[in-house]
């Protein structure tokens, strides 16, 4: 279950479970989080808890609700967010696995009431994700995927717009003409690839025909599309 | 005849995390028959459920959508009785995995997500449960055309979370109705006029969870005429950004139109 550790000036007063759907947060007495503090509005936030999610939103405070630095309206609560009313401060600190990425779908009962329980007989039986090590080993492979992507151009080399620098700065660019001669360079974490999309007449990568298969691009491979040639280029 | 004018492609990836493929497809486009599901449930009991519904419907509708029954009916009568006859296989196909659930205990509560498409007569009926997604790129616009039945939907619709802030969400594995959990189920059944031109995606969650819709609008738009390349495009993208599970798509290109000859 998600939480709150309330603290001021950084003297943590309490943890508070985030066990309802309706949490209210303000100066009053009838509220779940009581802040007894002239910054705080008699009814100053609400953070509303569905399974895994907790939004707060601000109930017009006087002062507002600050989230991590910035005054908002309505934000879902990540793990780690601060959240100032006033000079009381409360981290937010989520349950959701690590692994909440990779975890498998299940079928949820819509609530009928309040309270969006997931009953245990209604769950399919999941198993932990494959191997709980799997969560770990797996970030590598995208934080490998996520590494900068070094910069590339394609340079024309003739016909009318010859001198022109096309930048390859999208993850899918298709140069030709519909129905003619179509390629397609990709630009993937692991570098650039060209294939030809559509056209009887094959279009050429270094000098060779160009087939569907994505073919990788070195610096200064050239390609020519309806006639017209192009060198690759990295920045 | 309906394979001149829609053109059908599938392919179904495990992705870069799983170790098994629980998603399923099939199609049978010489009856304009389009099928994805995704499935759950513990061990492989997914990988079940999941090609239990694929091959119940598209096995039901090669039996019953009878073609030659269909000549005698006007196209209103024809998009109703896509819509009945379409609805039986899926009840079917409910009662298949649910019975077979409670006979093997590595099956129990399994479950499936499911889109299921009959074209006919310039016209789409769709039937789905679950996450899993139609769309269609209609010249520049591309529009999703089934609402999922999960948590996360229903926050959207409540106003919790907006469209754009949806990825933040701890609950997008969460579904809300799905084939063979209960003992009887049955889709969420629409009809759509259909023209030339249209193009239409089927995909797990596997795709619309790992990439963003402009870049999956955009390799459709600019792919439509290598309906292979732009199926491989979609899942190398869901597998570039983590393939944090399977992903699977059909694609289905309206290349004329295919009015019933009555």
């Amino acid at each position: 279950m998600a939480k709150l550790i309330l603290s001021f000036e950084n003297t943590v007063l309490k943890t508070i479970p985030l066990d309802k759907e309706r949490i209210t947060i303000g100066r009053r007495p009838d509220n779940d989080i009581q802040i007894d503090n002239l910054a705080v509005s008699g009814l100053h936030a609400v953070i509303t808890t569905i399974v895994n999610d907790s939004v707060i939103e601000d109930h017009q405070s006087t002062n507002g609700t600050i989230v991590n630095g910035q005054t908002v309206q309505k934000h879902m609560l990540q793990h780690n967010d601060v959240i100032e009313l006033g000079k009381h401060k409360l981290r937010f600190l989520s349950d959701a696995p690590a692994y909440q990425d990779y975890a498998k779908t299940v079928v949820i009962r819509k609530p009928g009431t309040a309270e969006a329980t997931v009953r245990a007989a209604d769950v399919p039986t999941v198993l932990p994700p494959a191997a709980p090590a799997a969560p770990a080993a797996a970030p590598a492979a995208p934080a490998a995927a996520h590494a900068p992507v070094r910069e590339a151009t394609l340079q024309v080399l003739s016909g009318a717009a010859v001198g022109r620098v096309l930048e390859l700065n999208k993850s899918l660019t298709t140069i030709g003409k519909a129905g003619v001669q179509v390629v397609a360079f990709t630009r993937r974490p692991v570098g650039y690839f060209v294939a030809q999309v559509e056209g009887e007449q094959p279009a050429l990568f270094n000098g060779e025909p160009l087939g569907e298969h994505p073919r990788q691009l070195n610096d200064q491979d050239t390609v020519e599309i309806a006639g017209t040639k192009m060198r690759f280029v990295y920045k | 005849m309906l394979t001149d004018a829609l053109r059908m492609v599938s392919l179904s990836d495990t992705g870069m995390v799983r170790d098994l493929n629980e998603d399923s497809v099939a199609l049978r486009p010489e009856l304009g028959v389009a099928v994805l599901a995704d499935g759950m449930g513990g061990y492989n009991a997914g990988e079940v459920a999941s090609g239990m519904a694929v091959s119940t419907i598209a096995d039901g509708l090669v039996q019953d959508w009878n073609s030659e029954a269909l000549l005698t009916l006007d196209h209103n009568a024809a998009i109703r009785l896509s819509q009945s006859v379409l609805q039986t296989q899926i009840k079917a196909a409910n009662a298949a995995i649910h019975a077979a659930a409670q006979n093997d205990a590595q099956c129990e509560g399994m479950g499936t997500t499911l889109v299921a498409c009959l074209f006919y007569d310039n016209f789409l009926t769709v039937g789905h449960l679950g996450d899993s997604r139609l769309y269609r790129l209609r010249g520049e616009i591309f529009e999703q055309i089934t609402r999922d039945h999960s948590m996360l939907q229903e926050q959207i619709d409540a106003g919790m979370i907006s469209k754009e802030n949806a990825h933040l969400s701890n609950n997008r594995n969460l579904i809300t109705r799905a084939l063979g959990v209960v003992p009887e189920e049955e889709a969420e059944m629409h009809s759509y006029e259909v023209r030339a031109d249209d193009l239409f995606l089927i995909c797990s969650d596997g795709l619309h969870g790992m990439i963003d819709e402009a870049q999956i609008a955009d390799t459709l738009t600019m792919l439509r005429a290598n309906l292979n390349m732009a199926a491989q495009q979609l899942v190398q993208a869901a597998n570039d950004a983590g393939g944090k599970d399977n992903v699977s798509v059909i694609l289905v290109r309206v290349m004329k139109s295919f009015a019933a000859m009555r």
